[in-house]
């Protein structure tokens, strides 16, 4: 009796599984392991539509990207993950947040953790996109027809600087107050309505507890809300403009349009 | 093929079934479907795998990053006690080193303002299309350019006593001069590579090298007043 049953693969019983209605009713794209199945599982998915179903082989390779884009979204996915937990200890009031803060570290199950991780992939994020940015740049890859692409990628930079610049406030320490209020100096600096933009930011004159919550919705809500849809827009456009660039693959129209002189060609 | 005719055409005197309409089909100006095949994997399973790997692999560095740091937590915000130094995020030291020597206009808006301005524009200009060697065509001409703009840029640091500005721009202008004397044909790689590096690459790579040693500077070598220190000092 034992032989008979271990006979059956996991393989076999996921096959089976992927054959019962249910699962049939949920992945429309049904099963299979043949292309045009692996295919569908892409093309016939909300998320995954933004992705091209193929990619070429050499743009997989560690040298030709160095997976800085995935490891970006790696860190924003960790910090929605580990942010979230972190919402529920914590309220946006004044002297409130930094005893929130203080609970996180001694207090709650796991709380030190999920703050250092945050904090950490925080940093991670930002210096992951500086040097995502920068290393496309180097390959070249804001070529046509890849341009605005390039420009949706500045507007991301932008939107994780201000994120991690208004996450940076809501523990309400020394650090983080002192940190912001130096940051939203500059803003005053800028001519005419430079007083006007400080007021907005920081809901009153100096960084005080309308700031905080100001922050908190920015840092909470808008601003991922936001990330999230630049992010969609930069993967569709990828996939729309042809794929992850590489000199050598491009059309031949494409190419002569853009003579490279001898960098990046491969 | 000397005198045929180089398009087909069809005449069809349904308009129902052919609306009327004359089409040109040349032997010389195919539509390009495909410029080459190459060797391509499926997204799934093989990409999303391969991204799995990676995003894994960073999760586990930065887990045990986390279990091993702890976040920084100073005392409750206090209005009316200010460190010294105030510091900003790390990725902002560099702007806060530049705000030790620029007015704030200068420092905090015009600058970062302009680099933004920058970033955007660099798809959109011909010269960063091309990417051509910058001192291989024109090189009297761009040469004298490159002296006149690199002097400048010098003379304006100096006088505003940017020392660690004006140190990364004398070797990114050292490198440049070398590339200048650099060609193609040159016996070192090194100095192929340098002759081959468009304009583009100039401008980045010292902003690169001005980003990275503003922000370190800022972050580890910055006390009291702004003051020097080293970082082995200790505050």
């Amino acid at each position: 009796m034992a032989k008979t049953v271990s006979s059956k693969t996991m393989d076999q019983y996921f096959d089976e599984l992927q054959q019962t209605r249910v699962w049939r009713s949920i992945f429309r794209s049904g099963t299979g392991s043949s292309t045009l199945k692996r295919a569908l599982a892409i093309q016939q998915n909300v998320f995954l539509h933004l992705f091209p179903t193929k990619v070429r082989t050499r743009m997989l390779s560690f040298s030709a990207t160095w997976y800085l884009g995935t490891l970006t979204l790696g860190t924003f996915l960790i910090l929605v993950a580990t942010g979230i937990p972190l919402m529920l200890y914590y309220h946006p009031s004044a002297p409130q947040a930094y005893a929130d803060t203080k609970d996180l570290q001694f207090v709650v199950s796991s709380g030190l953790f999920l703050r250092n991780l945050h904090r950490w992939s925080a940093h991670a994020m930002v210096f992951l996109v500086f040097a995502h940015m920068f290393k496309v740049f180097y390959r070249g890859a804001y070529r046509t027809p890849r341009e605005f692409n390039w420009v949706i990628g500045v507007i991301l930079l932008l939107i994780t600087l201000l994120l991690s610049y208004t996450g940076y406030l809501l523990p309400w320490d020394q650090l983080a107050y002192w940190a912001i209020t130096v940051g939203s100096n500059i803003a005053s600096a800028v001519p005419i309505v430079g007083d006007k933009i400080h007021f907005l930011l920081l809901g009153g004159h100096a960084v005080n507890a309308n700031a905080l919550l100001r922050f908190y919705v920015l840092h909470c809500m808008i601003l991922p809300l936001t990330a999230i849809f630049f992010v969609a827009i930069h993967f569709w456009r990828i996939r729309k403009d042809g794929g992850l660039y590489n000199h050598g693959s491009e059309p031949a129209t494409v190419r002569a349009r853009n003579s490279v002189s001898s960098q990046e060609v491969k | 093929m000397a005198g045929s005719k180089d398009f087909i055409a069809g005449i069809d005197s349904n308009a129902k079934k052919s609306p009327r309409r004359i089409v040109f089909i040349t032997r010389r100006t195919s539509a390009q479907v495909k410029a080459e095949t190459e060797e391509q994997l499926q997204t799934f399973p093989e990409v999303l795998l391969r991204a799995a790997v990676a995003v894994m692999t960073l999760a586990t560095v930065l887990i045990w990053i986390a279990l091993a740091f702890n976040a920084p937590l100073e005392g409750l915000a206090d209005p009316s006690h200010t460190p010294n130094p105030a510091k900003a995020p790390w990725y902002f030291l560099g702007l806060q080193e530049m705000l030790h020597y620029f007015p704030p206009v200068v420092a905090g808006v015009l600058v970062p303002g302009l680099v933004v301005m920058a970033l955007i524009v660099i798809p959109y200009f011909k010269v960063n299309i091309e990417a051509e060697g910058l001192f291989l065509k024109d090189r009297q001409k761009r040469l004298r350019i490159f002296y006149i703009v690199a002097s400048l840029l010098s003379l304006f640091l100096l006088l505003f006593k940017v020392y660690a500005a004006l140190v990364p721009t004398l070797i990114m202008a050292g490198l440049m001069l070398l590339a200048a004397q650099s060609s193609l044909q040159s016996a070192s790689a090194f100095r192929r590579y340098l002759a081959a590096r468009p304009l583009s690459y100039w401008v980045m790579t010292w902003f690169l090298f001005e980003l990275v040693v503003l922000t370190a500077i800022g972050t580890f070598f910055r006390g009291p007043g702004w003051s020097w220190v080293w970082p082995w000092q200790g505050s």
